[in-house]
């Protein structure tokens, strides 16, 4: 704008890396600051059975209250843990031959206990589909045969919703999964193996096209140099195909986050889902606050799940292009 | 080991008064337990035993869990996954009978009487009301009869519409409740019919009942999908103070201190953990006590833990409006209850074999017992399903380690199981316990001896 005569002085060149710099700052902040008026203005609009639905004020003081619930939880913790040592003594000092025992806690899980259980749980599925996904995907897309056979098995269970299985999964692992001294609990695996089937079909699809997609040169210098065929795995195929890879794997981990927050729903696993549905069955005047919380810590999550896998596609991939896609 | 437990349905008359053969009670076999519930606010026992360190006292270490539903809350404990749970009294029952899933599941400790009520919606109670004689203030006369409903669920077949009801649990009380209150106003309720396959229970049927798990009732009334619904509380006060239904009758009403939760275990887990399954029972009825003392003046405090939003978590003041000695009906229509949550007196928490042979009576008129059964039947069932054997070993050892006085248990004297014939019915028909048959008879909706569908 202030330019003249075409040459552009030191006004316009910091101008340019002010408007460049608000852009970046500016914008964002204003974006969440019309979405904030916009929300507490219809949020004072719409009355619940329940209330008014929660503002921005009633979302921030939850989140105080969590935070103070979960210290409060955490002081309960330590006097359980000490009433418990002082049960064990006396007993001890009755009957010598007892071997004291120390239970866990058994007090109720946190909000932010609930936000751990569901990143380990999340976790855990996906490493489990990654582990059987990337192989598969590999030999398929390796061997046209492989990809003929499995491919129709592929192209039915790939649109099946996710939460389809969980009936299946629930009632399998109560008749498979049967321990005295169980090491995780079926909870647990419920929800896990729920998205590892969810996680699944992305990678496999993925990684199979990255695969069979490798330029023709690589596979010809593999041919020449008389490669076996595990080194022309590790040193070609792989390396070829990590961009594609790591796009299933992100698109995947999308996926995982959102079906298991409504798996734990659906089926009461522990977890951020359930911390949904039991404050939604509580229907307290706090309850919708304490969902429209929970929403955000999900989106959050769910957001820096993605960002976390972009940076490690960054680090590992040498096509960088292939990350921003 | 298990022997001891099996061997005596005896109810020694002296066993509350003497305590020669006092027993120190063994250490609990399994220390840590989890225990599922429902959110009602009837499961204040288990969550004032876990509060008030009564479980701790006894060396258990409990885990309490809030369940999706009935169903799974009594899948989980014949699976295991929780060693046991806040019950529909229908539920040990049924599971014995091999009605809905088969399983040998027993109960030592009865929870709570009363606590139910029935909810219709704003528009159904405008149409009720103009049925309902007033009281000199201007308040409708209670408790009011379903003979007020009647023309209206009338009115909606003959204009082809179906009239839908909610309550928790085929086998629930509230099923029970609902169907007797329709049917004492003349409304038929449908019939059930297990050998045919048809579970649905709407065979005949004038109100079409279905289940909705008791903290989504409201949601469901207020979406239109069902006009009126049986459930405990908090969730009868939760629609009047969300403005979209009116409670009409408490269960007190219906039939004065009826029996209603129960605390369930699988027959297996007593046999296996006997010392446990003694040790938890007397953290329950220690809990039950803490509750009713003093004319409830814990009850706010016990309002107060309820309302966590572990526990049932519904506002203070919701739970406080039915635990606390009153009722709200329609909106300001306050009035009082003093009992309409009963935990500890009148022998609340001893499992009378009659009010297992109650049940029984009920899912024999309704269908869900096809064929007719012998009185020895119903008799038998009962034994194996309330086992006041286990109850009455927890109280003579906490009277025996003078944890509570014998006074408290003295009624309980020379106990059989049986209730005297019991008369506060809202049709005034008379249940005695020891004549199951004759009881089925007497109604006049319901199947009879030889009726079969």
């Amino acid at each position: 704008m202030a330019t003249s005569e075409g040459q552009p002085s030191w006004a316009t060149n910091a101008l340019r890396w002010l408007s460049n710099h608000i852009k970046a700052i500016v914008l964002p902040i204003v974006g969440i600051g019309i979405f904030l008026i916009i929300w507490s203005f219809a949020a004072s609009k719409i009355d619940t059975s329940l209330g008014k639905f929660p503002g921005p004020t009633a979302v921030a003081t939850q989140v105080v209250n969590l935070y103070q619930e979960h210290n409060t939880e955490r002081e309960k913790e330590a006097a359980f843990y000490q009433r418990q040592e002082e049960r064990n003594a006396k007993r001890v000092a009755k009957d010598p031959n007892y071997v004291p025992k120390i239970r866990a806690y058994t007090g109720k899980e946190t909000f932010i206990d609930q936000i751990g259980t569901s990143l380990i749980t999340v976790m855990s599925g996906f490493a489990v589909a990654a582990a059987i996904a990337i192989p598969l995907g590999i030999a398929i897309g390796l061997s046209k045969n492989l990809n003929t056979a499995i491919n129709p098995i592929i192209q039915i269970f790939k649109p099946v919703s996710p939460l389809a299985w969980l009936p299946l999964v629930t009632m399998v692992v109560s008749a498979v999964y049967v321990s005295p001294e169980p090491m995780f609990a079926k909870s647990f695996l419920n929800s896990m193996i729920t998205v590892t089937l969810c996680c699944l079909w992305p990678m496999v699809i993925n990684t199979s096209v990255g695969v069979s997609a490798i330029n023709s040169d690589w596979n010809n210098v593999s041919r020449v140099l008389r490669l076996p065929s595990l080194v022309h795995v590790q040193k070609i195929v792989l390396p070829a195909s990590i961009p594609a890879i790591f796009t299933g794997m992100r698109l995947s981990l999308g996926i995982a986050w959102m079906v298991l927050i409504a798996a734990e729903m659906l089926a009461q696993n522990p977890g951020l889902g359930k911390f949904v549905w039991d404050e939604f069955q509580n229907g307290s005047s706090q309850s919708l606050s304490r969902i429209m919380t929970a929403v955000f810590v999900i989106g959050f999550i769910g957001f820096l799940l993605d960002r976390g896998m972009l940076q490690l596609q960054r680090i590992v991939s040498w096509d960088k292009a292939s990350a921003n896609r | 080991m298990g022997q001891a437990l099996v061997a005596g349905l005896c109810l020694s008359s002296s066993v509350v008064s003497v305590s020669v053969s006092a027993e120190e009670l063994g250490y609990p076999e399994k220390e840590e337990l989890k225990f599922g519930f429902i959110k009602l606010t009837d499961m204040a026992p288990i969550a004032i035993a876990y509060e008030k360190g009564y479980f701790e006292d006894e060396g258990l270490y409990v885990t309490i869990e809030a369940q999706a539903n009935w169903k799974v809350l009594l899948d989980g404990v014949i699976d295991g996954r929780l060693d046991g749970a806040h019950m529909l009294a229908g539920q040990p029952i049924a599971a014995t009978i091999g009605y809905g899933t088969k399983a040998e599941i027993i109960t030592p400790f009865s929870m709570d009487l009363n606590g139910n009520g029935i909810t219709v919606s704003n528009e159904i109670w405008k149409q009720m009301k103009p049925n309902i004689p007033k009281q000199a203030d201007g308040k409708p006369v209670h408790p009011i009869k379903a003979d007020a409903l009647k023309p209206v669920v009338e009115k909606y077949s003959e204009a082809g519409k179906p009239f839908n009801m909610g309550m928790v649990f085929p086998v629930s009380t509230h099923n029970y409740e609902l169907r007797y209150w329709l049917a004492a106003g003349g409304i038929h309720p449908g019939y059930y019919a297990p050998h045919k396959g048809d579970t649905s229970g709407q065979i005949d049927a004038q109100a079409l009942l279905s289940v909705t798990p008791p903290p989504q009732m409201p949601a469901t009334l207020e979406a239109g999908t069902i006009y009126g619904y049986c459930v405990g509380e908090p969730w009868n006060q939760q629609a009047v103070f969300k403005g979209i239904g009116v409670p009409v009758v408490t269960d007190y009403e219906i039939w004065k201190d009826n029996p209603e939760k129960v605390f369930g275990i699988t027959k297996a887990f007593a046999e296996k953990y006997p010392n446990t399954t003694i040790r938890l029972t007397r953290a329950l009825i220690r809990a039950a006590k803490w509750l009713d003392e003093n004319d409830n003046a814990n009850r706010p405090e016990a309002v107060k833990i309820l309302s966590q939003s572990n526990y049932v978590g519904a506002d203070y003041d919701v739970i406080a409006n039915s635990m606390t000695g009153t009722f709200e009906y329609e909106k300001g229509d306050k009035r009082a209850v003093p009992d309409f949550n009963v935990f500890f007196r009148y022998n609340a928490t001893y499992p009378f074999y009659s009010d297992a042979i109650w049940y029984l009576t009920q899912m024999r008129r309704w269908g869900q017992i096809s064929d007719d059964k012998p009185d020895s039947w119903y008799f038998d069932v009962a034994k194996k399903v309330y086992r006041p054997d286990i109850y009455m070993k927890a109280v003579q050892s906490l009277v025996d380690e003078k944890i509570m006085p014998a006074t408290d248990f003295a009624s309980l004297d020379g106990e059989d199981g049986f209730r005297s014939p019991q008369t506060h019915f809202i049709d005034n028909i008379v249940y005695d316990g020891t004549k199951p048959n004759e009881y089925i008879n007497k109604f006049n909706i319901g199947l009879k001896a030889g009726d079969k569908i």
